[in-house]
Order: C-alpha cells, then sequence, then structure tokens
C-alpha cells in the first residue's frame, strides 16, 4: 500500500517539478479562465442580483472549458517525449500510473484556481472565501481530474486530440458542473451546509465512481 | 517486489504461434521462437519484418492477439508488473523527460522500479555507461548519444534478467558502440540475456550467440552459430530486404 502511494506520488511530483520548469498547464488554464470571467464581466450589467445569479456558472464554465486545455498538455507531453511508454515498462499496474496522472492534474487545476477564483471575487464582487467553497472547489477539482487524466489518456493518440477530448470531457462532467454551480449559487445566496448537501454528495458520488471505474478502464486503453 | 525467476528454467523466452495484427497489417503470423538464458540473440529482418514488434511484445509494450509469450517460464500475458521487472528496454525513442537532469530522471524511474539504495545505484550505473560528467544536465541538452547512454541507464538501473535493445548504435559513436559491447559482454558472463535488433549486421554477428532472421512476421532462419554461417545469413537478410 506504502509502496504504490509512493509511486503515485513520484508521478505526481515529477509533474509538479516539469510544471514549475515549464509552466505550460497552469499558465493555460488560469489565462483561459481569467479570459472567460473578463470577457462575462463586459457581458453582463454586474449589479449585485446578476452577479449572484449568473457568476457561479461563469466560473465553473471558464474553470471546465480551461480545464480540457491544460489536461490535454499533461499528457501531450508524455507522448512527444515517449515517456508515457517509460512509464508502462515499469513493474507497476497501470492503474497508478492513471492516479499519478489524476494527482499531477488535480494540482494543476487546484493551482490555476488558486489565481482564478480570488480574481473571480473581486470581479464579481461575491464572498467566497469560506470553507464551503473549499469543500466545492476539492470535490469539483478532483472529479474533473478522473474523468480528465481518462479522456485526455484516451484521445492523447488520436490526430485530432483537441477536438476529442472537449467532446468526450464535457458532456461527462455535466452532473459535476451542475453540483458545483448550485452549490456556489447556495452558498454565494449565504445559505446553509444542509441547502446544498445534495449537490455536495452528487459531487462525492461522482467522484468516487468516476475514480474507481477510470482506474479500471485506463489499464487497457494504454496498450496496442 | 516478486522473485518470478526461477534459475531452473533454461528458456529465457518461449514464443508459441505469435500472431499480431496492426488493423488489416499482419506484423507476426504465428511466430515461433526459444530464446535460451544467457544468450545474446540478435533479430534480423527488413523493415516490417516484425522485429520492433517482437521486442515490444516482450517488454509488454505491445499485447499479442493470440498465441502464447514465456519468459523464464511465466506466462507474460497473466504476470505483468512481475514479469516487467525483468527485462530492462532501450527502445527507438531514449523515453526521458527532457526538461529533467540525469539525476532526476533516473531517481524517478527508480522510484518507478521500486529499487534501494538508489544514489548508489545511479553512480555505478552512470559510470558503467560513461555519463557521470553529464548526471546534472537536463537531458534536452545532451547530444542524441548520450541520451541513449542515459535511456541505457535506466534499463540497467534494476540490474534485470533480459536486456531488450531495438537498434542500440543508432546515433552512437564507434566509442559508444564499444562501450555497449562491452556492457553486452558482461551481461552475458553473468549468465542474462540479451534480445536486440540491428541494420548493423556484420557487427551484431561477431557478438551474437544466436542470429534470427524474421521473414513476414515467422522465424526465417535461426542459426546458433551467426560468426561462422554469416555467409548464410547475410543472404536470407539481403534477399528478405530485396522483397520488400
Amino acid at each position: 500500500m506504502m509502496g504504490s502511494l509512493a509511486v503515485i506520488w513520484a508521478i505526481g511530483r515529477k509533474d509538479l517539478l516539469l510544471e514549475i520548469r515549464n509552466k505550460d498547464v497552469v499558465v493555460a488554464v488560469a489565462g483561459f479562465a481569467l479570459l472567460v470571467l473578463v470577457i462575462f464581466t463586459f457581458a453582463i450589467d454586474l449589479n449585485q442580483g446578476n452577479a449572484e445569479l449568473v457568476g457561479p456558472g461563469v466560473l465553473w464554465a471558464g474553470i471546465a472549458f480551461a480545464g480540457v486545455t491544460g489536461l490535454n498538455r499533461a499528457f501531450a507531453l508524455e507522448v512527444e517525449g515517449s515517456t508515457l511508454e517509460a512509464l508502462m515498462l515499469a513493474p507497476i499496474s497501470r492503474d497508478l500510473i492513471y492516479l499519478g496522472k489524476a494527482l499531477g492534474n488535480f494540482l494543476f487545476i487546484a493551482v490555476a484556481q488558486i489565481i482564478v477564483i480570488p480574481v473571480f471575487a473581486v470581479l464579481f464582487n461575491l464572498v467566497v472565501f469560506r470553507w464551503e467553497m473549499l469543500a466545492i472547489s476539492l470535490l469539483t477539482t478532483i472529479g474533473f481530474s478522473a474523468v480528465g487524466t481518462l479522456f485526455a489518456g484516451m484521445s492523447v493518440r488520436v490526430r485530432a486530440r483537441e477536438v476529442m477530448l472537449p467532446l468526450l470531457f464535457l458532456p461527462v462532467v455535466t452532473p459535476l458542473l451542475m453540483a458545483a454551480v448550485e452549490s456556489t449559487s447556495h452558498m454565494v445566496y449565504g445559505r446553509s451546509w444542509s441547502d446544498m448537501a445534495q449537490w455536495l454528495q452528487l459531487a462525492v458520488a461522482f467522484d468516487v465512481a468516476f475514480l474507481v471505474v477510470s482506474a479500471f478502464i485506463f489499464q487497457h486503453i494504454l496498450e496496442d | 517486489m516478486p522473485a518470478v525467476v526461477s534459475q531452473a528454467t533454461q528458456l529465457a523466452v518461449k514464443a508459441d504461434a505469435v500472431v499480431k495484427n496492426f488493423g488489416e497489417t499482419a506484423v507476426l503470423r504465428g511466430l515461433d521462437l526459444e530464446l535460451p538464458t544467457g544468450e545474446v540473440t540478435v533479430l534480423l529482418g527488413s523493415n516490417g519484418a516484425g522485429k520492433s514488434t517482437f521486442l515490444r511484445i516482450l517488454a509488454m509494450l505491445t499485447q499479442i492477439d493470440s498465441g502464447s509469450v514465456s519468459m523464464h517460464g511465466v506466462d507474460i500475458t497473466e504476470n505483468g508488473p512481475s514479469v516487467r521487472a525483468l527485462t530492462g528496454s532501450v527502445l527507438h525513442a531514449p523515453m526521458l523527460y527532457a526538461d529533467m537532469t540525469v539525476r532526476e530522471n533516473l531517481l524517478f524511474f527508480a522510484e518507478m522500479y521500486r529499487l534501494q539504495n538508489v544514489e548508489d545505484l545511479i553512480a555505478g550505473t552512470i559510470q558503467r555507461v560513461g555519463i557521470e560528467p553529464r548526471l546534472d544536465h537536463r537531458v534536452r541538452t545532451l547530444s542524441h548519444g548520450f541520451q541513449k547512454r542515459v535511456a541505457l541507464a535506466r534499463a540497467l538501473m534494476h540490474d534485470p534478467q533480459m536486456l531488450l535493445l531495438d537498434e542500440p548504435e543508432s546515433g552512437l559513436d564507434s566509442e559508444s558502440v564499444a562501450q555497449l559491447d562491452s556492457i553486452i559482454a558482461d551481461y552475458k558472463s553473468a549468465g542474462r540475456t540479451v534480445v536486440m535488433t540491428t541494420h548493423i549486421v556484420e557487427h551484431a554477428l561477431e557478438i551474437a550467440d544466436r542470429a534470427v532472421v524474421l521473414n513476414n512476421g515467422t522465424v526465417g532462419l535461426n542459426s546458433t552459430k551467426p560468426s561462422s554461417d554469416k555467409a548464410e545469413i547475410l543472404a536470407a537478410y539481403s534477399s528478405k530486404a530485396n522483397d520488400q
């Protein structure tokens, strides 16, 4: 068990090290999401009522679309250098490779959100620095990483992968996006944990289901 | 790491009726091959004969469509991770993280192979392949030849029972080729197995114990005296190449 966790952490840490050196993924995700937020602040009359109404949707749509860009890049780097095959040569099960890559993607999207959410709070004049937001963000990022890593792995050898990944990813994460938007709405309206409980439960169920299923499927998509 | 090698098992590789297709293209068409432990085997054949595909099957990067392959008596399709620990592979691409240093790459792969005493292992391995001065250089800054040496270090680090080399001499200068020959000789003298492909046939026949010429995905010729059968092997190799 500890050995498996060490392998997962080593893959995630390696991705983080490469990202610190290249800044490919976080800059792309944060930049794209910030652009979406800024465009909407111009497009919508952001009085308090409108901000509470549309803000959560804009935030999570921006992060979801931007996340696709980052997910594509994270796997493309492994294929360009054939390093994915080097991982496959190692005496570790393929699900550990999946979980390690998912951890890396989780870290990238989380770091991007640390940049994006404060900017969102300022632009939309909403109070988001609350424990509820941390829980929503954590659960949504786990789900994005779980599904995104699987589909990025599936589409990485496809010629039109930039098109393929969003086509696969966005429909599948729709329930998770709904949960994120609805719970964020409850939060900005100042409602209690119990009001958003059903949406958080949906997010937890989504994360658990997709982590387990994706780890299983990933073993089969790597083979020639 | 589970030890699956039985010293009593004499066959390093046993392939029975192996079939591999890529879409409509049949690459291996019922290949049968037995390779004893402790031999250096060179796989020869024209482009598309199935050499690299067979090596990738042994490295467990490619799945077979039918037939069976075992290493040291263990079926590779049913014992994935533990069988992969038996092999060290250097394939066409160096398969290294270009923006990490040589040391960082080796440390990372040591973690993937769950090795102990990593610093000592790395020190010994880099000396063996002659890359000590480049240890803290990023892989991106190294020549192709040095990247190949780092790939070789990664393949040797866990002291595998079998070394799989796909055209290892490509991009190497004569000094590096001599060093590679020395590593192969050391491996053989330690009772380990080497399976390699090459297009530099005459040189390979001098260092190999066995030469296998693949033709259309099957074994066309299997010689256990490659240096004395050189003329026959070269003729078989040339005729296959001309058939293309």
